[in-house]
């Protein structure tokens, strides 16, 4: 009896396995192929660009090292079902602190890194209170945070601040060469792949976020209030906190990209950080993560945001050399990717109130 | 004696809730008040704030400035108030609108040229066009939004950060200069009006908004399906159609907005047209009394909350404030209102002076 | 022996149980016993206080008066966290489990096993496994929740709750979007945890079902407790007799020409061939209505009358079958293409279909007819003035003035601008769904008149109630629904209650 029972229970496991990839994996499969499919067709389209090189490869996660940590920020936010659009105002803020703060080199080049990281979660803890706690559109309220944070740039210094603290150029110009990956010059030099110091904290962050989402309790909760918080309150989560959490982790990123872009272009620059939290809606977006929130893989945005910067770095070899293109290209695909997701979207629908007459 | 205590009590906290209550319900008031606030300070620190001179032609002073100032944002706001009516979000991407409506005016008029005092086309052309592609704009936002059920602030994001530069493209990446007297026709005057074009054309604008909500239903269309979806259907409203016509005519009106600004300027700038003013015309809204949830608006609240906000602006302008550190303030202001405003919120107040009239009370008696 | 005297003695019991709202009082002294091991119905029609005796029991209203003892020890539910921690659990219609996880994660969110602080998969994999295969749920663990049909979301839902060691499951209408062979499915796996020794409050308006599977049930009426009764000593038309209540008296000033020869030969107002809507899941129905004519949809609340309405009314669109209005093919896609042809519809939930609360008793009353008009035909100010104020007239509406928002107005005040609306658009074919619901008596003779009046000049009516009396008042005509199906017509001399009853019961008597 208990016999055939399991043999039904198998067979129908098979039919469901059969069923195929769930949302999550579909989105994530569809993220992974399309840049697999771009850098290949960049490879073959401009061979005298390297594509096929280490160090062309890693470079394009050099140059967006701080993307990706504003990306995994809108990535955990959005996951919950919120979202946060004053990521590039942080960044910019940040970048603009640390180069006023560092301008006559009184102050020591360590103290950017608190500093980064306190602006930061100041940000979240303000914005994820409205939103968790007084249950304010998150839109209004970190569009607000996105103006303040505007606003703060110009009020700190309306000029452009290069940065000349010896410590902090040797964080920015450190490279951490990889052993064994590395293709021969014509005249026998050899050219190595290496990351810089941001790529690096970029990726343990990335990690952790990953094992975060996957392993805690608190990763967990994420998907379950982003994708019913009615039934995620009655299964015991306690919604607001989470969601409340939610946002200080992604102003804390915030923060840590804000630092890592100010590695990346050592200066403070009123224009630093514009537009940035599109290229991380984008990348989330474009990495699988749904905007109504409960579908996403960190590791997914991690692809994201490689095909948004391997967007960049294609658009200008065709020829166009404007700076607008990329953007304009990037919210091409939002748009695409928000297509298709609004076509999921309505086959679950389907799928859930398929119709039963009997 | 312990009866007339309470009964004090009693009418003193029943007053004091009428007031709050009408304050609440009308906070239109509000707006007013601030409005006032701003003028008398202005009155009392510019001694020359009544005066009104003809220079050049045209009236001048004080209070035709901030006129004048102020109409790009009366329009937006008015396009901004339609769709906050008709769907409880925002559209963020009107600042983007107006810089795209404007390259499209400038394409037409200079061809390839970064700078000609010859029209390639005719002017009511070039306005046209301009506007087409406003409402373009708006007819892609209200897609996503009626018909993918996107979130009205996510969808308008991508036109917020693409539009400046899909408009830079239009102009071949490069700020055209339209030397033709002309094009200031729009934004700065026609020869022999005294009176500065923005002003006029605002006023058009606001006249024919105003007979439009009275002369058609779109007024009461727009509040039945911001109030509630449901019962809209039933009696048998198009509510997918009424917020894509909400979003396309948001898109014309901050087409006309651009071409007005660029104009006033005589030059096509896409980075800098109409820069962040979707967070004035938001905050204009707001402080018009209106609903950021959606549902009942007003015309006039939303004109005196934007000719508030520009009064504001001026008088920070005169304190020597830069345009870019007055997001800080805007932001600031934005975020009081609407937590004021917050259901949370009052459910605190409330309790909050619940506990305090109850101690009152019992101190009374 | 000492298993068995378990069996018989209540396990739960409430007492007493007083419940008011503002204006309402939801129970009034109401008992209930559960045993450990049955499956118990709690029936009720709209307002019986049913949710309500449910809500006190977890938690989540407090009672105002009785007392709730587990096993002869009085117990104190506060909040649903008490209420789980006495292992009570509910499992509600719409299913409350989050769609996007995976049916383990459902099963085990918020209490994971783990290891060293993380997640350990592999063993709420296996439990999860486990805990399935025990209740026989053909579902796989890693699966997305949204990948399974309803029922088994239905069944995994019951899952969550019997692994928490509830002893007591509340199922609040878990059938009612389930097809027959789902059903048969939770049947199985409430049997399996009566056989456990949970206690089941199983709570449906199917009848059928009842008989089906309950041991005991439970009537309440009005926030009263009719009784409790062993399922086999209670036939089904008794058991729809006190669910209804049985005092019905026809008033004589009412009367209602019920001769129904007079329509032969002539066109029929609405004439739906085996029409049926893609959402709702009534099956295929057919119909005719004449001029003049009040005709009465019967049945129990869910029983899919509602639903039929609608489906007639273009509200939800019909999939399949013709749906003829004078004679002409309607092609009815949406509620304006019923409007265009005299349809009017005044929905079931006033609050979430009918009113735009902040609008004004006068836009309130306009906005059909303006809808009607388009968007650049607007009606004059002047024009919309006369109207309300002949309507807030007409109908005796009683509000400070016209421009006053509808929210401030009371139900029956509310549900009247509703009618004026209707009223306004001249329609020729009315479809009432609950009109008199929460309404004061004196404001519900009021509108029966009014139905009566309408039909006396011409228009054909369509009238919902859950008060059988104000039915037999005013219909000439009624057609019956039961489990989401018509099942009959009944007209002149069936239509007394007995009859009617009866063919609400339906099966064997």
């Amino acid at each position: 009896m208990k016999d055939s029972s399991k043999s039904i229970m198998q067979s129908q496991k098979l039919i469901l396995k059969r069923k195929g990839l769930s949302d999550t994996k579909l989105l994530l499969l569809i993220t992974v192929s399309l840049f697999v499919i771009l850098y290949i067709l960049s490879a073959i389209l401009f061979a005298d660009r390297n594509f096929a090189k280490y160090s062309v490869f890693f470079n394009l996660f050099n140059n967006k090292a701080y993307l990706l940590m504003l990306a995994l920020g809108l990535t955990i936010v959005m996951i919950s079902g919120s979202i946060d659009i004053s990521v590039g105002g942080v960044t910019g803020l940040v970048s603009m602190v640390i180069a006023t703060m560092l301008v006559d080199s009184t102050v020591s080049a360590v103290w950017s890194i608190p500093v980064a990281l306190a602006i930061g979660i100041v940000f979240g803890i303000v914005q994820g209170y409205l939103i968790a706690y007084m249950d304010i559109q998150p839109f209004i309220v970190t569009l607000s945070g996105m103006f303040f944070a505007r606003g703060m740039i110009s009020v700190i210094n309306p000029r452009s601040v290069p940065i000349t603290d010896e410590m902090f150029m040797c964080w920015s110009s450190a490279r951490v060469y990889i052993p064994f990956l590395y293709n021969v010059r014509r005249h026998g030099t050899h050219d190595v792949a290496y990351l810089t110091p941001a790529a690096i904290v970029a990726i343990i962050v990335m990690i952790v976020i990953i094992i975060m989402c996957k392993k805690t309790k608190f990763g967990r909760s994420l998907y379950a209030i982003g994708g019913n918080p009615q039934s995620a309150l009655l299964m015991g989560v306690n919604v607001k906190r989470t969601k409340f959490l939610a946002h200080v982790l992604c102003g804390l990123l915030a923060g840590i990209g804000g630092l890592l872009y100010t590695l990346f272009a050592p200066s403070g620059n009123p224009g630093n950080g514009y537009g940035y939290e599109i290229d991380a809606i984008s990348s989330s977006v474009i990495g699988g993560v749904m905007l109504s929130g409960g579908v996403g893989l960190p590791i997914g945005t991690f692809f994201g945001v490689l095909i948004n910067a391997l967007i960049e770095r294609v658009v200008p070899l065709l020829g166009i050399v404007d700076a607008s293109w990329p953007r304009i290209i990037t919210s091409a695909f939002l748009f695409a990717f928000i297509v298709l997701q609004s076509v999921f979207a309505r086959g679950t629908g389907r799928r859930l109130t398929r119709s039963r007459i009997t | 004696m312990r009866f007339l205590n309470i009964r004090t009590g009693v009418s003193i906290k029943s007053g004091l809730k009428t007031i709050a209550k009408s304050l609440a319900s009308s906070r239109l008031t509000f707006s007013i008040v601030i409005l006032l606030i701003v003028l008398v300070q202005n009155i009392i620190t510019t001694p020359t704030f009544f005066k009104v001179s003809i220079t050049n032609g045209l009236l001048s002073g004080y209070i035709p400035n901030i006129l004048d100032e102020a109409s790009e944002l009366v329009i937006v706001t008015l396009g901004m108030t339609l769709v906050i009516a008709a769907t409880g979000g925002v559209d963020i991407s009107v600042g983007a609108i107006m810089a795209i409506s404007a390259s499209f005016c400038g394409l037409m008029l200079n061809g390839s040229e970064y700078r000609t005092d010859v029209f390639h086309n005719p002017y009511i052309l070039a306005l046209l066009i301009g506007l087409l592609g406003g409402a373009l704009c708006g007819v892609f936002n209200g897609f996503l939004v009626s018909y993918l059920k996107m979130q009205p602030m996510i969808a308008t994001l991508i036109l917020f950060t693409a539009g400046r530069s899909i408009a830079k493209q239009i102009t071949h990446g490069q700020t055209i200069y339209i030397m033709n007297p002309v094009y200031k026709y729009l934004g700065v005057q026609i020869p022999g009006v005294p009176i500065r074009t923005t002003i006029i054309v605002s006023t058009v604008i606001i006249v024919i908004m105003v007979l439009v909500t009275k002369l058609t239903s779109l007024g009461l269309y727009v509040q039945s399906v911001g109030i509630n979806g449901s019962p809209s259907r039933l009696v048998g409203l198009n509510s997918r159609m009424i917020k894509l016509m909400a979003f396309v005519i948001c898109g014309i009106l901050s087409g006309i907005a651009g071409l007005v600004g660029s104009s006033s300027i005589g030059s096509v700038n896409s980075g800098e047209l109409g820069l962040s003013i979707e967070m004035d015309a938001i905050l204009a809204v707001a402080l018009g009394g209106n609903m950021l949830g959606g549902g009942k608006f007003s015309i006039a609240g939303s004109v005196i909350g934007a000719y508030t906000i520009q009064a504001i602006t001026t008088t920070l302008y005169a304190m020597s404030v830069r345009a870019d550190q007055l997001n800080v303030f805007t932001a600031f202001i934005i975020i009081v209102i609407i937590v004021a405003s917050s259901d949370v919120f009052k459910d605190k107040v409330q309790k909050l002076t619940r506990k305090v009239f109850s101690k009152n009370v019992s101190v009374g008696g | 022996m000492n298993n068995e005297m378990q069996q018989n003695k209540p396990s739960l019991i409430m007492e007493g149980i007083g419940k008011s709202f503002p204006g309402v009082r939801a129970l009034n002294h109401v008992g209930f016993k559960l045993r450990r091991g049955e499956i118990h119905a709690l029936m009720g029609e709209n307002g019986a206080g049913k949710s309500t005796l449910i809500k006190v029991l977890t938690g989540v209203y407090l009672m105002d008066e009785g007392s709730v003892t587990l096993d002869g020890k009085p117990i104190v539910i506060r909040s649903p966290q008490d209420a789980q921690k006495h292992a009570i659990s509910t499992v509600y219609q719409e299913v409350n489990l989050c769609p996007n996880l995976t049916v383990m994660e459902n099963l085990f969110l918020g209490r994971e096993p783990r290891k060293m602080g993380f997640i350990d998969w592999r063993t709420m994999n296996r439990k999860a496994e486990e805990l399935l295969q025990e209740l026989n749920i053909y579902a796989d663990p890693t699966a997305q929740l949204d990948t399974c049909s309803i029922a088994i979301q239905q069944m995994i839902a019951i899952a969550r709750a019997v692994n928490t060691k509830c002893k007591f499951l509340i199922l609040d209408e878990p059938t009612s979007s389930l097809d027959a062979d789902e059903v048969k499915k939770l049947f199985t796996l409430m049997r399996q945890l009566k056989d456990k020794g949970v206690g089941i409050i199983f709570i449906t308006h199917f009848i059928k079902q009842v008989y089906e599977i309950c041991d005991r049930i439970t009537v309440l009426r009005n926030g009263e407790l009719v009784g409790e009764f062993e399922v086999e000593s209670l036939p089904r038309l008794e058991l729809v007799k006190k669910m209804m209540g049985k005092e019905i008296e026809i008033l004589s000033d009412l009367a209602v020409n019920k001769d129904e020869s007079k329509y032969d030969g002539e066109v029929p107002m609405i004439d739906a061939r085996d029409l049926s809507s893609g959402t709702s899941n009534v099956a295929p129905f057919s119909l005719k209505m004449y001029k003049g004519e009040v005709v009465g949809f019967a049945g129990l609340l869910g029983s899919g009358r509602s639903e039929l309405v609608r489906t007639i009314y273009g509200a939800d669109k019909a999939v399949q079958g013709q749906l003829y209005i004078k004679g002409k093919d309607g092609k009815i896609k949406k509620p304006l293409d019923a409007m265009k042809q005299g349809m009017a519809y005044l929905p079931e939930d006033r609050k979430a279909d009918g009113i735009f609360a902040e609008l004004s008793v006068r836009e309130n009353i306009i906005i059909a007819l303006q809808a009607k008009h388009g968007l650049f035909k607007r009606l004059r100010r002047k024009d919309m003035e006369r109207y309300a104020d002949e309507y807030i007239k007409l109908l005796n509406i009683k509000t400070a003035s016209r421009e006053t928002p509808i929210k401030s107005l009371s139900g029956g005040n509310q549900q009247k601008v509703i009618l004026a609306r209707w009223l306004l658009t001249n329609p020729e074919f009315m479809i009432l769904d609950e009109p008199t619901r929460g309404i004061d008596i004196g404001t519900k003779t009021e509108i029966q008149r009014l139905i009566l009046k309408l039909a006396s000049e011409g228009k054909s009516i369509a009238f919902i109630s859950s008060e059988m009396d104000e039915m037999l008042r005013t219909c000439s005509r009624m057609v019956v629904l039961r489990d989401r199906c018509k099942v009959g017509e009944l007209t002149q001399t069936q239509l007394n209650q007995n009859t009617i009853m009866r063919t609400i019961a339906g099966g064997e008597q």
